[in-house]
């Protein structure tokens, strides 16, 4: 209890005593406050963007295009993952494909799909959707693949429709994994949702930082990075609450 | 396959019924020549030693496998009850659902009405004194209350024939006992055709009307005891008869000569 209790402490204080340290070096002018500006200075900005609504209008597109994205490729992962994992012939077919283009850098994917679908929102969606993509389908089929075979005979032997097989074993027993394929896909999606803003994009966080970076507003950039630091850790948070919530047998 | 067909030959009261049956995998032949009769209601136990193909059997009675060659059959039923059901082995609980949720598997898939559902189901948990955990999840549950869901799944579902491979082997010697008390209190109310799988001569004998001895590799018929052991039984109560120790004895006699057998084999 005790031990617990102390780590949570740990947990809190060493990154506040690293923004302290900071605080402390870029005031006394120990380290180059035009690459380092103070936390004070960041956090004071950051509201400043947020109330003249400029912060929003970057962040609201973002979230969209993540939200969006995470869908598009989120849905038929899922789908296409339990498919390979159920039957053998269709996974033979299609793990191939996916093992030969799984290591392709996501961002090296970037001018072709700026070729194929334009500067438009399009092409920003489309990167999203194909990081949240491969971690999902990987682990949705491997999901479907460990659920003990006793499982499956028992929904044969009680006559489950292919429908039922899907929905009633497939599904909730790959579900864990399904979860830490979105958890990885949606990290996935926020580094290339950074990377397609800054190239095609008149809005968003990564727009907002390679401006930032044109015009030398460091501070802008910190405030662009700690942005994206943050909907990384709700995003992981609504996760492993959402997890908690569908997955109730692991946790009950 | 081997679904409802017209019957042929064979005594016509036959719930189940084999001829000739033959499993081949690769190069290994699991089951040789197989012929044998179960009659309706009859509690049919199968004993042999491990890798006799007496699982394998009871796949192809539950249509998870098919016979290489010869014909297998169960008879009767109609179009709204299931052939078969099986209570496996080891768990088969599914995780993800609550007991209720998991006896129930058998009649929604049936498409059973709700309210049915609930009525049978509710009576079955009741048997398997399940009531109280009708909510709770299988890693909530003991080895032994896991087991009774799963028999409680089967008989919900109301199958012509049940099907149970070795469902207690894993239990300890008091769930075990006890378990084959509540199964011998269930099925000699309704009187359902079982065929049970077991390695445990005790169990084959304390549960069963008829009992077959496997041989192993290839899996042969050794041979056929009836137990003529009064109804209803008590499990501790039947142990201490002198006809229980006979039969027990005379199985054991079939299963030696097989089991010294596969040893010298194996030994060269």
């Amino acid at each position: 209890m005790k031990s617990i209790a102390s780590e949570r402490i740990i947990g809190v204080a060493s990154p506040l005593l690293l923004l302290l340290a900071w605080e402390l070096c870029a005031r006394f002018n120990i380290i180059d406050t035009r690459f380092f500006p103070a936390p004070t200075a960041i956090v004071g900005h950051m509201f400043e963007m947020w109330s003249s609504g400029e912060l929003w209008g970057h962040l609201s597109a973002s979230l969209q295009r993540l939200a969006v994205g995470l869908l598009v490729g989120g849905v038929p992962a899922i789908f296409i993952g339990i498919t390979m994992g159920l039957y053998r012939s269709i996974y033979a077919a299609v793990d191939p494909l996916i093992s030969a283009t799984y290591p392709i850098p996501k961002s090296s994917l970037l001018p072709l799909m700026l070729l194929i679908f334009g500067l438009g929102e399009t092409s920003k969606i489309v990167m999203v959707a194909i990081g949240a993509f491969y971690p999902i389908v990987i682990n949705t089929a491997a999901g479907v693949r460990q659920i003990p075979p006793i499982l499956l005979d028992v929904g044969k032997n009680f006559q489950a429709s292919r429908i039922r097989m899907f929905t009633t074993i497939a599904l909730p027993g790959a579900l864990p994994l399904v979860m830490t394929g979105i958890k990885l896909g949606a990290g996935m999606s926020l580094v290339l949702i950074a990377i397609a803003e800054m190239v095609g994009a008149k809005n968003g966080l990564g727009y907002m930082i390679w401006n930032a970076w044109e015009i030398f507003d460091v501070t802008t950039m910190y405030v662009g990075l700690f942005v994206i630091a943050l909907i990384g850790f709700i995003l992981n948070l609504a996760i492993d609450f959402i997890e908690r919530l569908v997955i109730p047998w692991k946790h009950a | 396959m081997h679904d409802i067909e017209t019957p042929s030959a064979g005594s016509l009261d036959a719930k189940i019924m084999l001829r000739n049956v033959c499993k081949q995998h690769g190069s290994f032949l699991a089951l040789d020549r197989i012929s044998l009769d179960i009659p309706a209601g009859n509690f049919f136990v199968i004993v042999g030693p491990s890798g006799c193909g007496k699982t394998t059997m009871l796949r192809m009675l539950a249509g998870l496998d098919t016979p290489t060659s010869g014909e297998l059959r169960i008879s009767g039923g109609n179009a709204d009850r299931p052939q078969n059901a099986m209570v496996f082995q080891g768990d088969s609980l599914f995780p993800w659902m609550n007991v209720f949720d998991n006896a129930a598997y058998g009649l929604r898939m049936r498409g059973v009405t709700e309210r049915e559902t609930v009525k049978v189901v509710s009576e079955y948990l009741e048997k398997t004194g399940l009531t109280n955990s009708r909510n709770r999840y299988p890693h909530q549950l003991s080895g032994g209350m896991r087991q009774r869901v799963s028999i409680a799944r089967a008989f919900a579902n109301d199958p012509e024939v049940l099907l149970m491979d070795e469902p207690f082997s894993a239990l300890d010697e008091q769930n075990k006992t006890i378990l084959q008390e509540e199964l011998l209190r269930i099925w000699e109310a309704n009187r359902k055709t079982v065929v049970f799988i077991t390695h445990s001569v005790d169990e084959a004998v304390t549960l069963g009307d008829r009992i077959m001895v496997m041989t192993a590799g290839p899996g042969k018929i050794k041979a056929m005891v009836d137990v003529n052991l009064p109804r209803p039984r008590k499990v501790l109560e039947l142990r201490h008869t002198p006809a229980y120790g006979e039969l027990v004895y005379q199985i054991w006699g079939h299963l030696r000569e097989e089991v010294d057998r596969a040893r010298a084999e194996r030994s060269y």
